[in-house]
């Protein structure tokens, strides 16, 4: 009965999805205010349903109610309660109705805090994002409906995909939803503008924070996925250029434009026709992001002709929303009027020098992802593209962009001063170069690579703190001076520090760990020891131990210092699920500061021993810890006062800078 | 439903790759340490062809063990790298490199990147041009906003 009340509560979503497509659309064409009306409650009304519909899933879920057929697909009734409810989303119907409860949850949002926008707009968007609402109800409930019945029902399901049920996993799509959701909004903003011809300031002021917001979610869902691969598929890796991974690394490197040249807008609302395409693509790429990891094309193109219903529907989508949306914005951009203007060396010309490298790095990670799918349709003939193509395509494109980035926040706007901006950065250069150094004589010229990518990361964070440094007037002014003028700065400025400092964190974890990770596999007998990292690891025994759906075989290993001394123990494991006949590796991983010793069992060998994998990975967090530093840097942009609309300027920090300024 | 077969086939395999133990086993090992360091540099640019996406140095599939005591055998034979490579690609075709050769179907992939790059670059200076040779013109108001402005000074008139 729940269950049938959701698919009902589901049709009806989509019944009033279409009355959001078209009259609040219609109403903003006619001036009509009581048709662009129908968009708030409507959007409310379909978030209460969709969250019906939703619920409904999560409780057969969490019953075991084997009659409905994706329960029993993806289900038992055994399995951990915690994965009961996250499974929810572990297949493909839930992952899709988890993706519409977060569109319209975002277009209630809309809805509630869109007071401010001129109506015709607010109209527009509301139901731009219905057009997409629609879409996605149709595909559920026409070719992939969850809430579907198994007469008779089955007794015992036939459990989630072992590898799912991990807590990162768990946690991942949703993040990800929330990224890819996220710039619908943008893309809404942006459609409904060329829809208006016309952009005004509020619009803007609008589409940054969304795709902050979205931004932060993305990275936070990226890096989540980049952990789970890390520590469970049980060798280490942390990014593969598979093509899941890259389906949700195109939207974050757009989205990452998106945010740069929205900044410009805002700002100086240059770059306007630029940040429309850029809105439109990076929500396209997020829809092939969805879709590519979900059907299965990735795998082969015959996806298409196995499910023709599924895989027709899915390419119309995408067809309509992309080819629909570049059509509209090809026959409407030039209406949109052209904004301030600005010499190339100037904070704009850096931030379409950004651009202009991330959107051809977005452009190269596509084409790699998708070259091979293209070439067999149009040819038969079959080739693969894998990490070597992206590391030496990708890594290239990045070293300029990464290069340039302290520039950036110290350039003035409209007209900059190279030079001036240059010397400012010597300090941080000359450290920097110094680093160089240091690495080149402790490697010997084997590590030229490890050190300039060194020097690279160490020039990124010196020069996120010399922006802070600067625009406190650190070394010019009193030091409690400085102190107040930096606790005045705008949180704005705080979100790039922090960005551009992750994002040298990250690179340096990468470098280290590639450069400089030690791998020993060997077959190992219990009372043996090997060293790694500074450490000696000791293999004490293996035991048999058994979970609530699961059996394995965990062997115990110690980690001792070289006088013998124990630090502390490790357990790596062999986990077995009966249900699905399917082994996984349950590595086991210790972390030293910032480095970490990863630890994998292999098979037995036949003199009685175990092969064992043991890998020494240097500063291997620091890559998960750079993206928490964005992730702050995100947030941090996203409570600046100006996105706040309408927040006044807080007595204390107003006057703290007026004295600062005084003293100056 | 047969589209979630061939989705749930592509996992399995997947899974196949990800499976119980791990690629490469000491027992698969070259003594000498240059032949195992290159075997290991060749492994990683080949590809496992069950798998989806992963080099034979990274797989758990029984063909990719295969590949990789065959790559250490034509090392140990005295084959160049790209000897190995060309031997490879002769028995399982182009699919098997994850770095693919530069040849005409893959001009456009390997010229993408510098390519899109240029054009870029091309299309910023053209429009940063053209701009600073168009009149500067402030953005006229629209019919609603003149409206709005018309009741402003209506209220201050009186």
């Amino acid at each position: 009965m729940i269950v049938e009340l959701g698919h009902f509560a589901l049709i009806l979503a989509l019944a009033l999805s279409i009355v959001q497509s078209v009259l609040p659309v219609l109403g903003a064409r006619r001036n009509d205010d009581k048709m662009m009306a129908v968009g708030v409650p409507a959007a409310f009304t379909v978030l209460a349903l969709v969250a019906i519909s939703f619920a409904a899933l999560t409780s057969a879920n969490v019953l075991s109610d084997f009659s409905v057929q994706n329960v029993f697909e993806n289900s038992h009734s055994q399995k951990p309660l915690l994965y009961k409810f996250t499974g929810v989303w572990g297949n493909h119907e839930g992952s899709m109705l988890l993706w519409v409860l977060i569109l319209s949850f975002f277009t209630a949002l809309v809805a509630f805090f869109g007071n401010n926008l001129p109506p015709s707009l607010k109209a527009n968007v509301l139901g731009v994002q219905a057009w997409i609402g629609t879409a996605f109800l149709t595909f559920i409930v026409a070719t992939s409906n969850p809430f579907a019945r198994l007469n008779p029902a089955p007794v015992e399901g036939r459990d989630l995909n072992p590898i799912l049920q991990d807590i990162g996993l768990a946690i991942h799509p949703p993040l990800l939803y929330l990224g890819y959701v996220g710039f619908s909004v943008c893309f809404s903003f942006a459609v409904a503008a060329l829809i208006d011809g016309r952009i005004d300031a509020a619009w803007a002021r609008w589409v940054r924070p969304w795709t902050l917001v979205a931004w932060v979610f993305l990275t936070g869902g990226i890096a989540m996925g980049s952990y789970w691969a890390y520590y469970e598929l049980g060798w280490g890796g942390w990014w593969f250029w598979d093509p899941v991974e890259n389906a949700s690394f195109m939207p974050w490197l757009a989205g990452t434009a998106l945010l740069h040249s929205a900044l410009v807008m805002e700002k100086r609302s240059a770059l306007k026709i630029w940040t429309v395409l850029l809105a439109i693509l990076t929500f396209s790429l997020s829809l092939l992001g969805t879709f590519l990891v979900r059907s299965g094309v990735l795998t082969s193109v015959h996806t298409f002709a196995t499910d023709p219903g599924r895989g027709l529907f899915i390419l119309a989508i995408l067809v309509i929303f992309i080819g629909g949306s570049l059509a509209l914005f090809a026959w409407r951009a030039q209406n949109l009027a052209p904004g301030g203007l600005f010499q190339p060396i100037s904070r704009e010309g850096a931030l379409v020098f950004n651009n202009l490298f991330l959107t051809t790095a977005t452009a190269t990670v596509l084409i790699g992802t998708l070259y091979p799918l293209v070439l067999e349709f149009l040819t038969g003939e079959k080739i693969s593209v894998g990490a070597p193509f992206f590391n030496l395509t990708f890594g290239p494109l990045m070293i300029p962009l990464l290069a340039a980035v302290p520039f950036g926040p110290l350039m003035a706007w409209k007209r900059g001063d190279l030079l001036a901006v240059a010397q400012r950065l010597m300090t941080a250069f000359f450290i920097a170069l110094l680093v160089v150094a240091a690495v080149l004589y402790q490697t010997s010229a084997s590590g030229v690579l490890a050190a300039f990518g060194i020097g690279l990361a160490v020039w990124l964070m010196l020069g996120a703190l010399t922006d802070l440094a600067l625009k406190a007037g650190i070394g010019k002014a009193g030091i409690s001076v400085a102190f107040q003028r930096l606790m005045g700065l705008p949180r704005s400025v705080f979100g790039t520090a922090f960005a551009h400092f992750g994002l040298g964190i990250t690179l340096l974890g990468i470098v280290a760990t590639t450069t400089f990770a030690t791998e020993s596999v060997l077959v190992m007998k219990p009372g043996e020891s090997i060293r790694a990292g500074g450490y000696t690891l000791r293999f004490d025994d293996i035991k048999p131990f058994k979970g609530s759906n699961f059996t394995e075989e965990q062997g115990n290993f110690t980690v001792m210092t070289d006088e013998g001394e124990a630090v502390v123990g490790l357990m790596a494991a062999k986990r077995f699920f009966p249900v699905r006949n399917m082994q996984t590796t349950e590595a086991g991983i210790r972390t030293f500061t910032f480095s970490q010793l990863y630890v994998a069992l292999g098979d037995a060998a036949p003199d009685g021993g175990i092969v064992v994998r043991i890998w020494w990975k240097p500063l291997v967090t620091l890559i998960w810890l750079g993206t928490v530093f964005m992730m702050a840097g995100g947030c941090l942009s996203l409570l600046d006062r100006r996105l706040r609309i309408g927040a006044p300027a807080k007595g204390k920090t107003a006057r703290a800078t007026a004295k600062a300024r005084v003293a100056a | 439903m047969r589209l979630a077969r061939t989705a749930m086939a592509a996992l399995l395999c997947l899974l196949v790759c990800i499976g119980s133990a791990f690629a490469l086993s000491p027992d698969e090992m070259l003594t000498n340490p240059v032949l195992e360091k290159r075997a290991r540099i060749i492994s990683a640019e080949v590809r496992c062809m069950v798998c989806q996406n992963e080099s034979i140095d990274d797989s758990n599939a029984d063909l990719a063990r295969d590949l990789r005591v065959l790559v250490r055998e034509r090392l140990v034979a005295g084959d160049t790298d790209s000897q190995v490579l060309d031997f490879l690609v002769a028995r399982y075709g182009e699919f098997v490199l994850l770095k693919p050769r530069l040849q005409l179907s893959t001009l456009i992939l390997w010229g993408f990147p510098i390519g899109a790059l240029m054009a870029g670059a091309i299309a910023i200076a053209v429009s940063i041009r053209r701009r600073s040779t168009a009149s500067i013109e402030s953005e006229p108001l629209s019919s609603s906003e003149k409206q709005q402005l018309k009741k402003l000074i209506g209220t201050i008139e009186k």
